[in-house]
């Protein structure tokens, strides 16, 4: 009797079948309350012990930047634009401030040309150093976390005696710099950079040397070249799969070009290859900014008066620098105003972001944290 | 609840062993530590909160930029940990405080206000950073929440743009001082 | 020295000052394409404006012909008084070396409605995601951004904003936030 009022593999009712569920897939959410995921959530398919689907899902902390600019004017901008990458500030305000002064006409004296550079480089290795703290503390290497983050206060110290702030410096304006550094600032630099380069080969020894470290990131997370290009990454990663590219090297800003530094290249493309470029960057921080001490000149005007509220003319800029993370652009509509009609933020990590579904699908579900943070991106940055 | 559950059942001759039986077992557990409170209220409530004072555990979430202030305050030049406090913890159900490290969007507030009431009891907040308490910079955002005080019930503001790695110290030891006061429940 | 004044002088001197690679670029995409205009040629910076019907064909041309591999940005800029909005892609390249410094700019406009309804209304673009890979988030943030939808990409989901979200897309103009 049954059979006749449920007939079998008919008429179902129309909102009633049930989806086909294939019990060896399992939907994961990484985030945002994880150890191993930042301020974002990764949605992550496993069959077994392998990932079949990724989807990131980013914009936990997009707060409007780029609302928020069209109602200020150039100067009032700068607090709130560096703090997308709070410690990373000189580099996401180098491209803006480069910008303002092509917009705006503007010649920067030659001192706080190199002040900029030297801020600019304390301000990378202060960045890397807390991105390889936190790729300690991923990997379950404690002394990783506490190496990096204890040598960072170094420079903070020295980024401190030169800006004034701990993190949040502001200390690039259109125009130049915010203020001199105090008289013996050169020989404390010198002093402080020289024993942290002689502490970043230590790292080396706990770190990268680590057979343990080696067997959980070589060959896992492995972008190609070809690949790279193609979905756009930049910074380390593109570096660390066989793309010589710097834009310090390729569009020298300021007075990069003078400066004696290498860029550094590997060409597997695997997370190990991606979390040795970023220290490997560092020595050359390190070169740059003895190299700019050496040249810098020692008395000169550091900034450029500006009318208060400037407004630039009818036209568009789009500036880039390499920043910690790699290119970042800025693009400015001006349209005579004092604000600008639309910035966009073109940041690294959000076009690195590009390249986490590609990494992670097909890989074993322990090896997520290894590959997601060698990607060298922060989620507050990608957010805006 | 308990008490009148003891009473009416004394009243009748029985006492509350005899009441137990496998389907109301969790319930006298779970609330074996109000009857103890009741029991003997001054002291224990001292030594419970002064174990609460040391075991200050935070939530392993972050919500923007201050949290690498906050990764700074565990390093060793402050080293946090050395007050019993903030020390970084996965699990939320053996953490007691939430410290909100920066902006709360409105993509990220319900997912806040999901963690604080996954937590066991007793909990406490602390609001770090401007963006925190009031919204700071991004006053006039369109996804930024003003302050978090409308998701969470908060005990300690820590200002500051980021605040410093001590001041995020002092606004932990206020805390402390202020679970000394507090009556235990 | 007034500021508008500097930036006019500086605007003559850098159409000067662009190298023969950039007029070389230039000429090579308005040859080829006759309804192409190139607004500007800067030093290192190029902008051509096509018209959305034309997109896909100048972008391919682009990535075949003159070796620009990757897209830098696509940025959403709203015109509420022509009744347009631009997407603007800026363009760079890996494997030119010859390319390192320059960025082309593909511009494109496309009809804007006052009460927008993302995805049901003209505001439309073709997808640039299979000439390059790269445009793929980008394009998704353009559409909630700014409520264009892109043709033929397979993902035109919600990337930043939350998911209960009600209102206009933010970046429109007449979008106002608090207080201002």
């Amino acid at each position: 009797m049954s059979s006749q009022v449920y007939p079998k593999d008919k008429e179902i009712l129309p909102g009633l079948q049930i989806e086909k569920v294939d019990d060896r897939i399992m939907t994961l959410n990484v985030g945002p309350q994880h150890p191993g995921s930042g301020h974002m959530r990764i949605i992550i398919k496993v069959d077994g012990d392998y990932i079949v689907h990724t989807d990131p899902d980013p914009g936990y902390v997009h707060r409007g930047e780029e609302k928020m600019a069209e109602y200020r004017n150039y100067i009032t901008n700068i607090p709130h634009l560096e703090r997308p990458v709070i410690h990373d500030s000189c580099n996401i305000l180098y491209p803006y401030c480069l910008g303002v002064e092509e917009l705006l006409g503007l010649e920067v004296p030659e001192r706080a040309k190199y002040l900029r550079v030297i801020a600019a480089e304390l301000n990378r290795c202060v960045y890397i150093e807390y991105w390889l703290a936190i790729y300690g503390i991923f990997l379950g290497h404690s002394t990783m976390f506490m190496w990096p983050v204890g040598d960072r206060e170094l420079l903070i110290d020295l980024l401190d005696k030169m800006t004034g702030a701990r993190v949040t410096h502001a200390y690039f304006v259109p125009g130049g710099v915010r203020n001199d550094v105090p008289p013996n600032f050169e020989d404390v630099c010198l002093r402080q950079v020289n024993y942290f380069e002689k502490r970043l080969k230590e790292y080396a020894d706990v770190f990268y040397d680590n057979p343990i470290l080696i067997s959980r990131t070589k060959d896992t997370g492995i972008l190609s070249r070809e690949d790279a290009i193609k979905l756009g990454t930049t910074g380390s990663v593109l570096r660390a799969s066989g793309v010589d590219f710097d834009i310090r090297k390729k569009e020298p800003y300021d007075v990069y070009e003078e400066m004696d530094f290498q860029t550094n290249v590997l060409k597997e493309g695997d997370s190990y290859a991606r979390s040795k470029i970023p220290w490997l960057d560092m020595f050359e921080s390190c070169r740059i900014i003895r190299d700019a001490l050496k040249k810098m000149p020692k008395s000169g005007s550091v900034r450029v008066k500006l009318k208060p509220k400037p407004k630039g003319g009818d036209t568009e800029v789009y500036r880039r620098v390499e920043s910690g993370r790699g290119s970042l652009g800025m693009h400015i509509v001006s349209r005579g105003m004092p604000q600008p009609y639309r910035l966009k933020i073109s940041v690294p990590s959000f076009r690195n972001l590009i390249a986490m579904p590609h990494l992670l699908t097909g890989e074993k579900l322990g090896n997520m944290p290894a590959v997601y943070w060698s990607l060298n991106y922060w989620p507050v940055e990608a957010d805006r | 609840m308990v008490d009148d559950l003891v009473t009416s059942k004394q009243s009748k001759g029985l006492t509350i062993v005899d009441q137990i039986n496998s389907h109301n077992a969790n319930v006298f557990v779970g609330k074996l530590g109000d009857i103890l409170y009741k029991a003997v209220d001054k002291p224990l409530g001292m030594a419970l909160n002064w174990g609460r004072l040391w075991s200050l555990w935070p939530v392993h979430i972050e919500t923007a930029c201050c949290s690498v202030e906050f990764g700074a305050a565990s390093g060793p030049r402050y080293d946090v940990e050395r007050f019993g406090i903030i020390e970084a913890f996965g699990s939320l159900r053996q953490c007691d405080l939430v410290v909100v490290q920066g902006t709360i969007t409105r993509k990220m507030a319900p997912r806040l206000r999901l963690v604080y009431d996954q937590m066991p009891e007793p909990k406490y907040v602390i609001a770090m950073g401007a963006c925190a308490i009031t919204g700071g910079l991004y006053f006039d955002s369109y996804n930024v929440l003003p302050g978090i005080d409308g998701i969470l019930p908060v005990d300690v503001y820590v200002p500051g743009c980021p605040p410093r790695p001590e001041t995020l110290i002092q606004g932990c030891m206020l805390l402390q001082e202020k679970i000394k006061r507090m009556k235990p429940r | 020295m007034s500021s508008t004044d500097s930036t006019e002088i500086a605007k003559t001197d850098e159409s000067s000052l662009a190298s023969d690679l950039d007029k070389s670029l230039s000429d090579s995409i308005s040859k080829k394409f006759s309804n192409v205009e190139i607004a500007y040629v800067k030093p290192d910076r190029i902008r051509v404006n096509v018209k959305k019907e034309d997109i896909i064909d100048v972008a391919s041309f682009i990535r075949d012909e003159l070796n620009f591999d990757h897209a830098e940005s696509v940025s959403g800029v709203d015109y509420p008084e022509d009744k347009q909005i631009e997407v603007v892609y800026h363009l760079g390249s890996y494997t030119d070396t010859s390319l390192d410094k320059k960025i082309l700019a593909l511009a494109t406009r496309t009809p804007r409605e006052d009460n927008p309804r993302p995805g049901n209304d003209s505001t439309k673009l073709p997808s640039l995601r299979d000439v390059f890979p790269s445009v793929s988030f980008h394009e998704r943030e353009c559409f909630e951004m700014l409520g264009v939808y892109f043709d033929g990409h397979p993902d035109n989901r919600r990337l930043l904003l939350p998911e209960d979200w009600a209102d206009m897309p933010p970046l429109r103009k007449d979008f106002r936030i608090k207080g201002r």
